[in-house]
Formats: C-alpha cells, sequence, structure tokens
C-alpha cells in the first residue's frame, strides 16, 4: 500500500484502538500525534487534550501544528461509555456520552477542517460502534452517540468533498480493549455466539482499516460507514 | 483602516481564494449573482479575511452582507 507520509491526529491515543491506529500509522510513516488525558504513549507525540474542551482542542492542534505541520489525517476515536439501562439512566450521563462521543468529533473535526480546506487535502476519519446501527440494550447514550457520527461523517463527505476532503466511518465491533474488559464473562459467551467469525477483535485489526482510510490507496472512497466487527452488524 | 484599502485587500484576497479577475471584483459585485461563489468558497473567502486582518466575524454580522463593497464596509467598521 503506497502511503504519502502525513500530519496524523489521533484522538484518545494512548489506549485501545485508539493506541494501535497510531502505531500503525507511525510504521506506516506517518507523523503521529495522539491527545491523551492522563498518560501520554511512548514513542509517540502525545498532546494532553480533554476533548470536551474547545480551548484543549484547539491548544492541542497547535502543538500538533508546531511540530508535525497542520493537520491532514484525523482519527477521532476519544470515547467513552457509561452503560445502564434507560429507566436508571440520568439525562447527566446521555449528555457527557454524547458530548465527549459527539460533539468532541464536532469540535476536532471543525478544528482540522479549516487547513484542510487550505490544503485542498484531508482525511477525516471517525471510530464508532457495530451499535451504532444494531443498537445495544444498556448503551443507549453510547449508541445513539456512535449513531451521530454517521450522519455526521456523511455531511461532512458533502460539504467539504469538492475540496478533496474523505470522510469516512469506521465501525468496530467486539474488540479487546479496556473499555470492555468490565463486561462478564456470561455476557462475553452470549456476544460470541452472534459474530460470525465467532471471535473478538483486537485493537489491531480495527487499526489495519483506519490505516486504508488514511492511506492513497482509499482515496476514492467518502461517506462510507466500514464495519470491522467479524459480520457481527450484517444486514444494518 | 479606510474602506477604499479594504476593498484593496479583499479584491486580491478575492482573486487569490475566488480565482475571479480583479477587475470583476467591484464595490457592487454580488458574490452569489456575480460572481457565482458558492457558500462554502465564501466560508473560505470570510476565513481568509479573519485571518488577514485578525478579527473574528459572527454569522450575525455576516448576514446581510451579499457584496464585496458590504463586506469591505463591515470590516473597516471592525477595524477601526
Amino acid at each position: 500500500m503506497t502511503t504519502t507520509p502525513r500530519s496524523v491526529l489521533v484522538t484518545g491515543g494512548n489506549r485501545g484502538i485508539g493506541l494501535a491506529t497510531a502505531r500503525a500509522l507511525a510504521e506506516a510513516g506517518h507523523r503521529v500525534a495522539v491527545t491523551y488525558r492522563s498518560q501520554a504513549p511512548e514513542g509517540l507525540l502525545g498532546v494532553r487534550c480533554d476533548v470536551t474542551s474547545g480551548e484543549d482542542v484547539d491548544r492541542a492542534f497547535g502543538e500538533v501544528e508546531a511540530e508535525h505541520g497542520p493537520v491532514e489525517v484525523l482519527v477521532s476515536n476519544a470515547g467513552i461509555t457509561d452503560d445502564q439501562l434507560l429507566l436508571r439512566m440520568t439525562e447527566e450521563s446521555f449528555s457527557r456520552v454524547v458530548d465527549a462521543n459527539l460533539t468532541a468529533a464536532f469540535r476536532v473535526a471543525k478544528r482540522a477542517s479549516r487547513s484542510m480546506l487550505r490544503a485542498r487535502f484531508g482525511r477525516l476519519v471517525f471510530v464508532s460502534s457495530v451499535v451504532a446501527l444494531t443498537g445495544g440494550a444498556g448503551q443507549a447514550n453510547y449508541a445513539a452517540s456512535k449513531a451521530g457520527l454517521v450522519g455526521f461523517s456523511r455531511s461532512l463527505a458533502r460539504e467539504l468533498g469538492s475540496r478533496g476532503i474523505t470522510s469516512n466511518v469506521v465501525a468496530p465491533g467486539f474488540v479487546d480493549t479496556d473499555m470492555t474488559a468490565d463486561l462478564g464473562d456470561a455476557r462475553k459467551a452470549e456476544l460470541l455466539k452472534t459474530i460470525p467469525l465467532g471471535r473478538t477483535a483486537t485493537a489491531d485489526e480495527i487499526a489495519g482499516v483506519v490505516a486504508f482510510l488514511a492511506s492513497d490507496a482509499s482515496s476514492y472512497v467518502t461517506g462510507a460507514v466500514l464495519p470491522v466487527d467479524g459480520g457481527l452488524g450484517m444486514g444494518h | 483602516m479606510s474602506p477604499a484599502e479594504v476593498l484593496d485587500v479583499l479584491r486580491a484576497r478575492a482573486v487569490e481564494v475566488l480565482e475571479v479577475a480583479a477587475e470583476d471584483v467591484q464595490p457592487e459585485t454580488s458574490f452569489v449573482e456575480d460572481l457565482q461563489v458558492d457558500s462554502l468558497s465564501l466560508v473560505e473567502f470570510t476565513m481568509d479575511l479573519e485571518d488577514e486582518f485578525g478579527i473574528e466575524l459572527s454569522e450575525d454580522e455576516l448576514t446581510d452582507v451579499h457584496t464585496i463593497g458590504g463586506f469591505a464596509d463591515l470590516i473597516s467598521r471592525r477595524t477601526s
């Protein structure tokens, strides 16, 4: 896969899918920066950033621009869960999850698109989830925020396509990460039965698809939702 | 900066960002009707001028701006 080296920013890049993605993109030859909240990963340019703060986002982009040049590839990956059945879910929890997963994507994409417009080039990749399309009991807030990314990304694909900017969504299925480690064994076994490939994904398997979207090979792909879920979400 | 000076800057930026001929950029020139500028190009042009003059223009301020001259007046007011 030929790859033009780019300035890349991965939000939430200090663990899980984000870290695997950042490492895969660095290996592909890109200049990779990651945002983190508590601990910066080794070997990558770490910029401290809480994506729920517009000021933080602006400052973090400034730091990346100073070190690596304007961001050409944005991977909006930072996200949180706060699972609870609807009747026990507070409005505060719903809003907090939507703010961290959806509004934060708006913050970083808006900030990134400014220089992408000037450059007449950009790659926006939003990390969503299979539950965006299938729904998930106990995940109304999370699923709603991740589904919102689809409409958001597709709108940007239409708005910015004429300027050489693509916008795509990657929808991972059940991945072995810190965020899914909380699920009980019984729930995990039940979930595995519904996955045609019969196993969970490694974070690297998601990272490979994001790396494809950042590469020259994906130049005609925009407005897409790429499931990387072992077949879990088929038909949606 | 006087409206005339602002107009000169605006004309130069329009030639570069909107890719139009300098003689087509007059105070009464309409962005949409005369220059056939699409909405995204207008946003890019506005961003460019915000950087050039070190100001931020709100949507409210821009609502009534339809011509080059109107834009020059707005910037002139904001930078005086």
